[in-house]
């Protein structure tokens, strides 16, 4: 099989792997912070459950949706990175995977992204840019008690 | 962005001669997309531009350029001249009985928009029934949901059976409602393809004193319309969904009603005298054509249907038959997929889901392909909710595509379901 570069770039097996066996693909039993995010050009529909302990950080995470490969590699991937992290490192790790998915800035810039360099390829396709920041968008809007968001 | 540097690889071996004539007529088909030849399968979405359209436009603008209406200088009246020849040609390419059925508007939408407004805005009353059929795209849905909001009317639906057809026993039933006023169907489902028997339901609603809206937007382009052999009482359509201009569209309505009806939007050119007291509407169709109008677009308009009068139009349809049968034969190929409406009379278009692949990885994965087809829910919400499905990856055709095209999609498709480890 010969794929187009663009589409290579973007279907990794991380991605395809996340899409089908999801990470913490559930509501946690006790949670702090919940969310709605919804992608209504795509139907992508998630909902994303955190508990913040005293220290605030991010003890528990789970979530539960539907939609694409790359919303739902995404929400996957975001859950297993940002679980057991102090919220100021989630919201700076939120920036950091907006501007590269958005290409402001590369992911070899910043060590950081290491594990969500993968979806850098979505920089090329401007309309996959919210299937995958849709998850962490999600996720911000929990911390600042939103609890629906749209990315339309 | 790359252009038509190169021209396009595909060797249309297997396609008839006179598509391949017609293919000339179309420029954008030559091109490619990320150094492939551009499969376009999107054209329930819009519809590509002969050179004729576009040499038709680009004359407008290089000689014939002003206002319309309005000027007693030679150029205005060659615009003007232009303008209402364009209204004539739309009349005879749809059956209309006069020129003052024919209403240029902005699009479906927006001719929806003006029926609902100017006729259900002021003739539904409080627990009146608007019936829409299930499979209805949003702009045939939306407008009647704001009007029925303001008015009191109740909206209901004419259920969609499994296989993607309108269920005429339920409609038959539901009409008998005597508060039933207004019926609103897709003459084409843009979301399954289905061809609703929209004559036999504008005979059955005209017994019972029910107004029809049909929504013609998927049908103008796949074959001859007559308004007057459906007996629509409101047919709707858009300009670039039938090889035309963007911002460009059709409202018929038949006289009798469109003369008893309030203007939808004000301002020049839709009026014959103004005051501060008392303003007197302008006749048919100008009392529905405020301000200046889409005059450019209303002319490629003409030239579009010009251009789709000088196809042999049988041909065409038989031909585009033999491309909905050949893609359903190759696309049940590729594993795990389903066709989503199967009715026996559909137009050239498919719609199908991938067992465990969502349409937009299909989409995006195609679009590197070369193959352009739309997913998502189609402005048809119900349709999905209908059939539980989230979206659709939609394959549409027009007269210019190919059995070789078809093989390109099917080929693309056979490469998502290898990459998502699809195997049945």
């Amino acid at each position: 099989m010969l794929l187009n570069n663009r589409s290579k770039n973007l279907y990794q097996e991380v991605i395809l792997d996340h899409n089908k066996n999801p990470r913490n693909y559930s509501q946690p039993e006790r949670f702090s912070h919940f969310a709605k995010g919804n992608n209504p050009l795509c139907g992508d529909k998630l909902d994303l459950f955190l508990l913040l302990n005293d220290e605030k950080i991010v003890e528990e995470i789970g979530f539960i949706g539907d939609g694409c490969a790359i919303s739902k590699a995404s929400a996957s991937i975001m859950t297993t990175v940002v679980k057991g992290k102090h919220i100021d490192e989630v919201r700076k790790l939120f920036d950091g995977f907006h501007n590269m998915a958005v290409g402001n800035i590369s992911a070899s810039e910043d060590p950081a992204l290491r594990r969500l360099r993968v979806f850098e390829g979505v920089k090329d396709l401007p309309a996959r840019v919210k299937c995958a920041t849709l998850a962490w968008h999600t996720l911000d809007a929990a911390l600042n008690n939103k609890e629906i968001i749209s990315t339309e | 962005m790359q252009t038509t540097a190169e021209l396009s690889t595909l060797a249309f071996t297997n396609t008839p001669g006179f598509v391949r004539e017609y293919r000339k007529d179309f420029p954008i088909l030559d091109r490619m997309v990320y150094e492939k030849p551009l499969v376009f399968l999107d054209n329930a979405a819009s519809t590509q531009m002969p050179s004729q359209v576009m040499e038709t436009i680009t004359a407008y603008h290089s000689f014939h350029h002003a206002n319309v209406h309005r000027g007693v200088h030679q150029l205005s009246q060659e615009a003007s001249e232009l303008y209402e020849g364009a209204r004539e040609k739309i009349r005879a390419f749809i059956g209309a009985s006069s020129e003052r059925e024919v209403i240029f508007t902005s699009g479906t939408t927006d001719s929806i928009n003006l029926v609902a407004n100017s006729y259900g805005g002021y003739n539904l009353k409080q627990g009146d029934v608007i019936l829409i059929s299930e499979m209805e795209h949003h702009a045939n849905i939306v407008p009647w949901y704001m009007v029925a909001r303001r008015t009191g009317a109740i909206i209901k639906v004419i259920p969609i059976l499994d296989d993607g057809t309108l269920d005429m026993n339920a409609l038959h039933e539901m009409i008998r409602d005597e508060k039933v006023k207004i019926l609103c169907v897709n003459h084409v489902s843009n979301a399954l393809g289905t061809i609703n028997p929209v004559a036999e339901i504008c005979a059955l609603c005209r017994e019972k004193g029910i107004i029809t809206v049909i929504d013609g937007a998927q049908a103008v382009s796949h074959d001859s319309v007559d308004v007057k052999s459906i007996g629509a009482d409101f047919y709707a359509f858009s300009g670039h969904k039938m090889h035309g201009p963007t911002g460009i569209g059709i409202l018929y309505g038949r006289e009798d009603i469109l003369k008893g009806m309030e203007p939808f939007k004000g301002g020049g050119d839709m009026i014959l005298s103004v005051s501060f007291e008392h303003i007197e509407w302008n006749e048919l169709p100008f009392k529905f054509e405020a301000g200046t109008p889409p005059i450019a677009q209303a002319i490629g308009l003409g030239a579009a249907a010009d251009y789709l009068n000088s196809l042999d139009r049988v041909e065409v349809k038989k031909y585009e038959d033999s491309l909905l049968h050949y893609a359903e034969e190759k696309l049940i190929t590729v594993p795990g997929l389903r066709i989503v409406g199967k009715a026996a009379n559909k137009v050239s278009l498919h719609s199908f889901v991938i067992d465990g692949v969502h349409p937009h990885d299909i989409g995006s994965i195609l679009d590197g392909e070369g193959v352009a087809v739309r997913t998502g829910q189609h402005c048809a919400e119900p349709v999905m909710k209908r059939f539980g499905i989230p979206a659709t990856t939609r394959a549409s055709m027009s007269f210019y595509n190919t059995f070789e095209e078809i093989d390109e999609l099917v080929l693309a498709l056979h490469k998502v379901t290898e990459l998502f480890n699809v195997t049945k």
